[in-house]
């Protein structure tokens, strides 16, 4: 049965029609095209389609859009800037070549976006912990972690400069 | 899209009571986390939902004026290890639910679910053990209050009858103050694991800390349901914290008191092997935080404000 929902996505508020079967995924993908939000695993273990559902890195392929209605959902096409360029945490994760195929990528910087929010610094072992719901099977981890590193330590830097 | 027949999202408990009590082949959905897995892979499908995901009233962590610390059903893992109470008074339970799977369940799946699943592997089943914590239900014929040790009847089996709602997780203030405890996990990852073997310990000291007043020791995956060996811990009873001896014996007669399977994860005899090693570890693990606590402010384990003190 269609039910309509409202959804803020990437800031702007939407009003959809969804099926109460869908996933926050299917609908983010099919409905509204964005497909930044990968589809892995299917059952919450690859970490692909991870989003941000008011702040909090969920798995949105097991995350009933019925259960998004008015709630606030971040994928990384809210990250973008006013004339459609990068996040810093993108443009990290490029000059740290933390990217190879790009499958998982969208996934852990939508984590890193979760983690920096924290505002809290972390370490490569603590990082390695909080970016264990992903899996890449291209970089063997190093150059992520080398990125989220570096995410952390300058998104410190600047939130501490400007207290 | 998920092989559901229809899906109702309930407004209250009461509403949810009430939407089990009119379809006969609805079932409760709360984190999502194991019941759409169970759904994908066929297991549950063709089932109603009838979800309790976003009922406020089942969240959050509160202090009782009578000392007890309840914790509604449905708060995620992560606010569960991340809230300020849970890190003052029971950090233990804090950190074992920070071993299930990954961050991004940590932010979905509920401590209610995790139990009334009725896994055996459930991380936080084997802490709640040893917290002799209460689970309260709600269901068309009122509250029951039923105590966690008499709530597993079997392998995915639990006396939670269809129509009830598992509303709080209620941990006693005797069950708190004054114990430090300690859960192992072991997996063969670090983490998006299920346990092959948990096992939690909870001590007490003597006032002047060289003995232990008591103990509890409790295990998950180590029989069909979740278990609490008490033979086990009337051996450590009175014994001075550094007896190794006495530990060996812990740890041997957990052995009498358990009964693991062999399953795809680990074999009975390794899992035996885990059972007696984890039980020494895990008390050492435990006796090394009560000792180390001070009542000084050492860090975020055991907080100025006490932690689980000597109180």
């Amino acid at each position: 049965m269609l039910r309509i929902i409202h959804i803020k996505v990437n800031g702007r508020e939407q009003e959809l029609a969804v099926d109460e079967r869908e996933s926050l995924l299917d609908v983010l993908r099919n409905r509204l095209g964005l497909t930044s939000v990968k589809k892995g695993c299917e059952v919450g273990e690859c970490g692909a389609c991870t989003v941000l559902v008011d702040g909090e890195a969920i798995d949105s392929c097991i995350y009933l859009a019925m259960w998004a209605d008015r709630k606030s959902v971040l994928t990384v096409e809210g990250l973008k800037g006013p004339d459609g360029e990068l996040s810093p945490i993108q443009k990290i994760f490029i000059e740290e070549a933390a990217v190879q195929c790009g499958f998982c990528t969208p996934g852990l910087i939508m984590s890193a976006v979760e983690i920096v929010g924290t505002g809290k610094k972390y370490d490569r072992q603590e990082l390695r912990k909080l970016i264990s719901g992903h899996l890449c099977r291209c970089t063997g981890y190093e150059k992520i972690l080398d990125a989220m590193e570096r995410i952390v330590e300058e998104v410190y830097q600047v939130s501490h400069r400007t207290e | 899209m998920f092989d559901i027949s229809s899906f109702y999202e309930a407004k209250s408990v009461g509403d949810a009571i009430g939407a089990l009590v009119r379809d006969p082949q609805a079932q409760i959905i709360s984190g999502g986390t194991d019941v759409l897995i169970r759904v994908r892979e066929g297991k549950d499908a063709g089932r109603s939902l009838v979800s309790i995901h976003n009922l406020k009233e089942l969240k959050g962590v509160e202090l009782l004026d009578n000392g007890d610390i309840r914790i509604g059903a449905g708060t995620a893992f992560t606010h569960i290890t991340n809230d300020p109470l849970i890190q003052r008074l029971v950090p233990m339970l804090g950190e074992a639910v920070d071993t299930v799977g990954g961050p991004q369940i940590r932010n979905m799946g509920t401590i209610g679910g995790n139990i009334c699943n009725g896994a055996t592997s459930a991380d936080s089943a084997s802490t709640l053990w040893t917290l002799e914590a209460d689970l309260v239900l709600e269901g068309p014929d009122g509250e029951h209050r039923i105590p966690v040790e008499k709530f597993y009847t079997g392998p995915g089996r639990t006396v939670r009858d269809r129509c009830q709602v598992c509303k709080y997780v209620v941990i006693h203030r005797d069950a708190y103050e004054g114990w430090y405890g300690h859960y192992m996990k072991y997996g063969k990852r670090k983490a998006m694991e299920i346990a092959t073997l948990g096992c939690a310990v909870r001590v007490k000291l003597s006032e002047d800390r060289t003995r232990i007043r008591d103990v509890r020791l409790a295990y998950g995956v180590a029989g069909p349901t979740p278990l609490r060996c008490r033979d086990a811990e009337e051996i450590l009873k009175e014994c001075r914290a550094d007896d190794q001896e006495a530990a060996a014996a812990f740890g041997k007669m957990a052995l009498t008191q358990v009964n693991p399977r062999t399953s795809w994860r680990a074999s009975r005899e390794f899992r035996m092997q885990l059972i007696e090693e984890l039980a020494k570890r895990a008390l050492a693990a435990a006796l090394e935080k009560a000792l180390a606590d001070t009542g000084e402010p050492t860090g975020d384990r055991n907080p100025a404000t006490g932690g689980e003190s000597n109180a």
